[in-house]
C-alpha cells in the first residue's frame, strides 16, 4: 500500500496510533438513523410551507389544447394553480446536451409542459395548497383538454420513415450516434474458428429509492435568497442549475442535503417537477415542498438500461478471442436528461465492451433515439452492466461453442497483470488492474472444482445447477473527462477544509455528500489518520453549498477516492499548521514534533509535549503569549482531482451459483462471490457492503426488474406490487474477496467501489442460468429480466 | 372527503387526543400531526414496510391503517421503542454490522426484526429472511441485516 508521509517519521502513516485507513470504523451517522432521528427531506417542514402536487399527462404524447383551472382554484386550501405557460415566466427551459458527445441533440424541456406532453407522467399543471392532500384533491379538478398524438414507443422503429418525429425542429428521432472501429474486426472474424452472434435485450428498469425524490424550496424575499433542501447527490451542480434557470446569481442559492433515503444515480439529475417546485417558491414567495409519491416515482424517476444490442465474438479453437462487434440501440424517452445527457450510457457501453481482454479488434455502433416514454439517464454503474453482460455473455457462449472451460477461456484472454499500463479496444486507458490475481482468488474462494463436481453429481439426480462468471472493469474517480470537458458545470475536483476547534476537536467540511454509502465515515477516517486524532474527535460537515468547499458530490464512485484524498491532504496540512503553532509555544522545531492520539508528541520518542486542547487554548484565547510575528493558522484546505488518468479503473470478477427448476422456470440463487480490486481499502466493511448492495441491485435487473410499457406508451406495472424488486428471502449470501492495486494518482491510492457489484451481477447470474440449462438443449437466454416464462421458453416448454 | 374524527390513543406511552381527517393514514398522522418522523413513507401501498409501527403489540403498515381506526389503541413507533431501550441490542448489532446504509428502511426493519425475536427465540437465517420479506431495503442486499438479527437472536437466547 502506497501511503507516504511528507515528513519522515519513526512511524509510517499507517502505523500511527490514529491510523484508521484499512479499518472498519462504524459510521457516525448510524445512531440517529436507527433511532428515527434522521432528517430526510421528506421530514422537513418550514413556517408558511405549502405543498405542490402535479397534474400529469395520462397520454404518452398529447397536445394540450386548453387547461381550465377555475374549479381547482376554488378548492379548499388551494394557494395557486399554475400552468406551464405561467411557470415559464419564472424559469427558463433547458437542453440536455454536452459538447464532447459530438452531434448529440435534444429539445428544450420545460419545468411544466406548456404545449405538448411527451410522456405519460409529464407534469402539465401544478397545484399548490396548504396540505399535500388538498393539493391532490384540487389536481382532480383541473380540466385539461388533450389532443392525443401518435406515440413513438418502440425504439426499433423510432428512426423509420413515416414514424412521427417527436421534436420536429430536430428533424428526426436520433438523439446521438457513435461509431468506433479499432484494429481489424473483419480480419479478426475471418481468422476465428468459431463466431457467436446473438442479440442481448435489457429490460428498462429504475432505481426505486426507498425515499422518493423530495425537495423543499424556500425563496426568501427579504434575503433575496433561495434555500433548497433537496435529496440530491450533487448540491453544487444543483445550485448552479437553480440559479441559471431562475435568473439568480449562484451566491443567491443555497442547497442543503441532509439525510438521503437512497440515490443510486437517480438523484443526480434535473427533474422537471423539482425545477417547478423551486420556481413555484420563487413565484409565491414562500416555501414549497414536493415529495414524489411512489406512483409518480415510477413514471418520473429516470429509467435506465433500455438497450438492444446485437453482438458478435470471434474465437479460435485455442481460446484466443479474435474480434468483438456490437450494435447498440437505446430508447431514452423524449428528452436527453439535463445536464449529464442521456448519451452517456450508450457511450459507456461502447467504451467498456471487451475492456478486460487483450483482443483489440473491435467495431461498435451505438444509436440513441427519442421515444414517448419516461426519460432514461445514468443509474448506478451506468452502462457497465450492459457492456459486461454483452462481453461476458459472448465469452461464455464462445467457451461453450469451442468446448472450453469458461474460466480457462478468460485466463487465455484477460490482460496480464504485469502488462500495465494498457488500453481497452475502445481506447480506454488502464493504469493497473489485476484480472488474473482476482480470478485466481475467486477460483480458490468458491472452490470451483468442487462446485463443478457437485453440479455433475446433482445433474444425475435431475437437479440443474449452473455456475456463471463475469470479469468486469469499473470507471471510478472521474476526472473532468467525464462531464467538465463537455461544458457541464459539474466539478471533478473536490475539497476539504479542516479546522481545529478551541478544545482540540476537528471539523471537516467536504464537498462530497452522504447517500448512505458511508462517505461521512470515510472522510472522518482520512482526517483522523492524517492529522492524528481519535476518530471521535472529528466532525464532518457535508451537503451544504454555503458551508463546504466547491465540489462534485457523490456519483461515479468518486467520494472516497477523490473526497477522501482531499480530506487526507487537508488533515496533513492542518497537522503542519498545528505543529508550527506547537513549536512556537514549546520553542521546538516543528519537524521534531508530531500529532498522535490528539496530543503533540516528540516525533522521535513519542513523549507527550502538549495537548491539542492546550495549543488551541493558547492560540485562540492567549495569542498575546505567542512570539511576535508568528500568526498561527488552525484551518487548512486542500483540493484534489485525478490528473494522470481520466478515470481510475477498478476490476474484479463475480461468480454465481444457481439452481433452475425446469418445471416452473424459477431460479434459486444459491451463492454469489465477488473478488474486486478498488485499490487501497479505506474501510473494508463499507466496501464489502457497497459491493453486496450493488450485487443485489444487479440481481434485481437480472431476474425481476422491468418497466413494462404497452403499445400506447403506458407504464403498466408502475407500482411496487407489480414492479418486482429484490427482497430478503430470494437473495443469496455473498462472499467477497479483495486484491489491492492502489492508484498512483493519489497518495491514498483508493479507487471507487460503489458500482462494481451492479456492473457484474446480471452477467454472471444469466451465465449461471445458461450453464444450468445448456445440457438440456435450451437456447441461450440473452434477455433480462430472466423471468420464469423466459426460462420455460428457452427450454421449449412454452 | 373532509369528515373529521376525534380519536384518543396512546402513542409511545403518551396520551394523544386529536381530530383527524377520516381518510388520513396512521403514518401520515404520526408524521404530520405528531411530528414523529421516524416512521417513513416509502410506497403508500403496503409493499415496502418503511412505515411499520406497532399497534396494540402487533406490527402493522402505517400506510394501510387509518388513524381513525386507532381510537383507543396503543401505538408504538421507532421513537418509542428506541427511547425505551427495547431494541438497544438490535441497534447495536445493526451498527456493528453496518446493516443500514441510507437508513430509510431501518426503523421498519428494526420493528419487524424485533417482532420476530419476540415471537420466535431461535430463528435461522432462512426464517429471518422470510420474516423480513415485507421490508424493502435497496442499499444493503439484506445480508448484513440478516447477520445482525441472527447475532441478536443468539445473544437474546443465551440471556433467556
Amino acid at each position: 500500500m502506497k501511503i507516504t508521509d511528507d515528513v519522515p517519521s519513526a512511524l509510517s502513516a499507517l502505523d500511527r496510533p490514529n491510523s484508521y485507513i484499512g479499518r472498519s470504523v462504524p459510521r457516525p451517522n448510524l445512531g440517529r438513523l436507527m433511532q428515527g432521528r434522521g432528517q430526510y427531506v421528506s421530514d422537513v417542514t418550514l413556517p408558511r410551507m405549502a405543498h405542490a402536487a402535479f397534474v400529469r399527462s395520462p397520454h404518452a404524447h398529447a397536445r394540450i389544447r386548453s387547461i381550465d383551472t377555475t374549479a381547482a382554484k376554488k378548492a379548499a386550501g388551494v394557494i395557486a394553480v399554475v400552468t406551464g405557460a405561467e411557470l415559464a415566466k419564472v424559469i427558463t427551459p433547458w437542453v440536455g446536451v454536452l459538447t464532447h458527445l459530438k452531434g448529440i441533440k435534444s429539445a428544450p424541456q420545460h419545468a411544466i409542459a406548456p404545449q405538448i406532453a411527451c410522456w405519460r407522467g409529464e407534469a402539465v399543471c401544478a397545484v399548490v395548497a396548504r396540505t399535500r392532500a388538498q393539493a391532490e384533491d384540487a389536481c382532480e379538478l383541473v380540466a385539461v383538454d388533450y389532443e392525443e398524438l401518435p406515440a413513438v414507443v418502440d425504439a426499433e422503429t423510432a428512426l423509420d420513415p413515416g414514424v412521427p418525429v417527436i421534436h420536429p425542429a430536430l428533424g428526426d428521432n436520433l438523439t446521438w450516434e457513435r461509431t468506433h472501429v479499432a484494429g481489424d474486426p473483419d480480419k479478426g472474424l475471418r481468422e476465428a474458428d468459431a463466431v457467436v452472434e446473438t442479440t442481448f435485450v435489457f429490460g428498462r428498469h429504475t432505481g426505486v429509492t426507498n425515499e422518493p425524490r423530495a425537495i423543499v424550496a424556500d425563496w426568501n424575499l427579504g434575503e433575496q435568497r433561495l434555500t433548497v433542501y433537496q435529496g440530491t447527490q450533487a448540491p453544487h451542480m444543483m445550485q448552479n442549475l437553480f440559479a441559471k434557470h431562475l435568473g439568480l446569481a449562484e451566491h443567491q442559492v443555497r442547497v442543503l442535503t441532509k439525510d438521503v433515503g437512497g440515490s443510486f444515480g437517480i438523484k443526480v439529475h434535473t427533474y422537471a417537477d423539482e425545477m417547478a417546485t423551486v420556481a413555484l417558491s420563487k413565484l409565491l414567495g414562500r416555501p414549497v415542498k414536493f415529495v414524489a409519491d411512489r406512483l409518480e416515482s415510477f413514471v418520473t424517476d429516470i429509467h435506465a438500461r433500455d438497450h438492444r444490442i446485437t453482438a458478435k465474438i470471434g474465437v479460435k479453437n485455442d481460446g484466443t478471442i479474435t474480434a468483438w462487434e456490437i450494435d447498440d440501440l437505446t430508447g431514452i424517452g423524449p428528452y436527453s436528461v439535463y445536464p449529464r445527457t442521456s448519451g452517456i450510457e450508450a457511450n459507456q457501453v461502447v467504451n467498456l465492451v471487451g475492456g478486460p481482454y487483450t483482443c483489440q479488434n473491435y467495431r461498435a455502433r451505438a444509436r440513441v433515439v427519442f421515444q414517448n416514454k419516461n426519460v432514461m439517464c445514468q443509474y448506478r454503474a451506468v452502462g457497465h452492466p450492459i457492456a459486461t453482460q454483452v462481453t461476458e455473455g459472448l465469452v461464455e457462449l464462445a467457451a461453450a461453442k469451442i468446448g472450453m472451460d469458461p474460466l480457462e477461456l478468460r485466463r487465455r484472454n484477460l490482460i496480464a497483470d504485469d502488462a500495465y499500463p494498457a488500453s481497452g479496444p475502445s481506447g480506454i486507458k488502464f493504469e493497473a488492474l489485476s484480472h488474473h490475481a482476482s480470478l485466481a482468488h475467486l477460483d480458490a474462494m468458491m472452490n470451483y472444482a468442487g462446485l463443478r463436481a457437485e453440479q455433475a453429481r446433482l445433474r444425475e439426480q435431475g437437479i440443474h445447477r449452473g455456475i456463471g462468471f463475469a470479469s468486469f472493469i469499473e470507471v471510478t474517480n472521474p476526472s473532468a473527462a467525464f462531464y467538465g470537458v463537455g461544458g457541464a458545470r459539474i466539478s471533478a475536483q473536490d475539497g476539504a477544509t479542516v479546522r481545529l476547534d478551541a478544545t482540540g476537536a476537528v471539523f471537516v467540511h467536504t464537498g462530497v455528500s452522504e447517500q448512505g454509502q458511508g462517505a461521512e465515515a470515510v472522510i472522518a477516517q482520512c482526517v483522523a489518520s492524517a492529522f492524528g486524532v481519535p476518530i471521535g474527535h472529528v466532525r464532518v460537515i457535508m451537503g451544504d453549498t454555503d458551508n463546504t468547499p466547491y465540489g462534485g458530490g457523490t456519483w461515479a464512485s468518486r467520494a472516497a477516492g477523490i473526497g477522501g484524498e482531499a480530506a487526507w491532504q487537508a488533515g496533513k496540512a492542518l497537522r503542519d499548521n498545528v505543529l508550527a503553532a506547537a513549536g512556537s509555544i514549546l520553542q521546538a522545531k516543528p519537524e521534531t514534533l508530531d500529532v498522535r492520539n490528539g496530543v503533540v508528541v516528540d516525533r522521535a520518542t513519542g513523549t507527550e509535549r502538549i495537548g491539542l486542547d492546550e495549543v488551541a487554548r493558547i492560540v485562540y484565547f492567549r495569542p498575546d503569549t505567542l512570539p511576535p510575528g508568528f500568526q498561527p493558522e488552525l484551518v487548512a484546505t486542500r483540493h484534489y482531482v485525478p490528473r494522470a488518468w481520466p478515470f481510475a479503473f477498478t476490476n474484479g470478477v463475480q461468480a454465481s451459483c444457481v439452481e433452475v427448476d425446469t418445471d416452473t422456470g424459477f431460479v434459486s440463487l444459491l451463492k454469489h462471490w465477488c473478488v474486486e480490486d478498488c485499490g487501497t481499502v479505506i474501510n473494508p466493511q463499507l466496501v464489502d457492503e457497497q459491493i453486496r448492495g450493488g450485487i443485489v441491485q444487479g440481481i434485481g435487473a437480472a431476474l425481476f426488474e422491468h418497466c413494462v410499457y404497452d403499445e400506447r406508451g403506458q407504464l403498466v406495472n408502475g407500482n411496487m406490487a407489480d414492479y418486482l424488486v429484490p427482497m430478503a428471502p430470494e437473495m443469496p449470501d455473498i462472499e467477497i474477496g479483495h486484491v489491492v492495486t492502489p492508484t498512483a494518482d493519489s497518495e491514498l491510492g483508493a479507487k471507487g467501489a460503489g458500482e462494481a457489484g451492479t456492473a457484474g451481477a446480471p452477467a454472471c447470474v444469466v451465465n449461471a442460468i445458461n450453464d444450468a440449462l445448456r445440457p438440456l438443449g435450451a437456447k441461450p437466454i440473452t434477455a433480462i429480466p430472466v423471468t420464469p416464462d423466459r426460462v420455460l421458453a428457452a427450454l421449449g416448454k412454452i | 372527503m373532509n369528515d373529521v374524527v376525534e380519536i384518543t390513543l396512546t402513542v409511545n406511552g403518551e396520551e394523544v387526543r386529536e381530530r383527524v381527517e377520516a381518510r388520513k393514514s396512521l403514518v401520515d398522522f404520526l408524521r404530520e400531526d405528531l411530528a414523529l418522523t421516524g416512521s417513513h413513507v416509502g410506497c403508500e401501498h403496503g409493499v415496502c414496510g418503511a412505515c411499520t409501527v406497532r399497534v396494540d403489540g402487533v406490527i402493522v403498515r402505517g400506510c394501510l391503517m387509518l388513524a381513525a381506526q386507532c381510537d383507543g389503541c396503543r401505538v408504538e413507533t421507532i421513537e418509542g421503542l428506541s427511547d425505551a431501550g427495547e431494541i438497544a441490542d438490535l441497534q447495536a448489532a445493526f451498527e456493528a454490522r453496518n446493516a443500514l446504509q441510507c437508513g430509510f428502511c431501518t426503523p421498519g426493519m428494526l420493528l419487524t426484526a424485533h417482532d420476530l425475536l419476540e415471537n420466535e427465540p431461535a430463528p435461522d437465517r432462512a426464517r429471518i429472511r422470510v420474516h423480513l420479506s415485507g421490508n424493502y431495503c435497496r442499499c444493503t442486499g439484506y445480508q448484513a441485516i440478516v447477520d445482525a438479527v441472527e447475532a441478536v437472536a443468539q445473544e437474546r437466547s443465551t440471556k433467556r
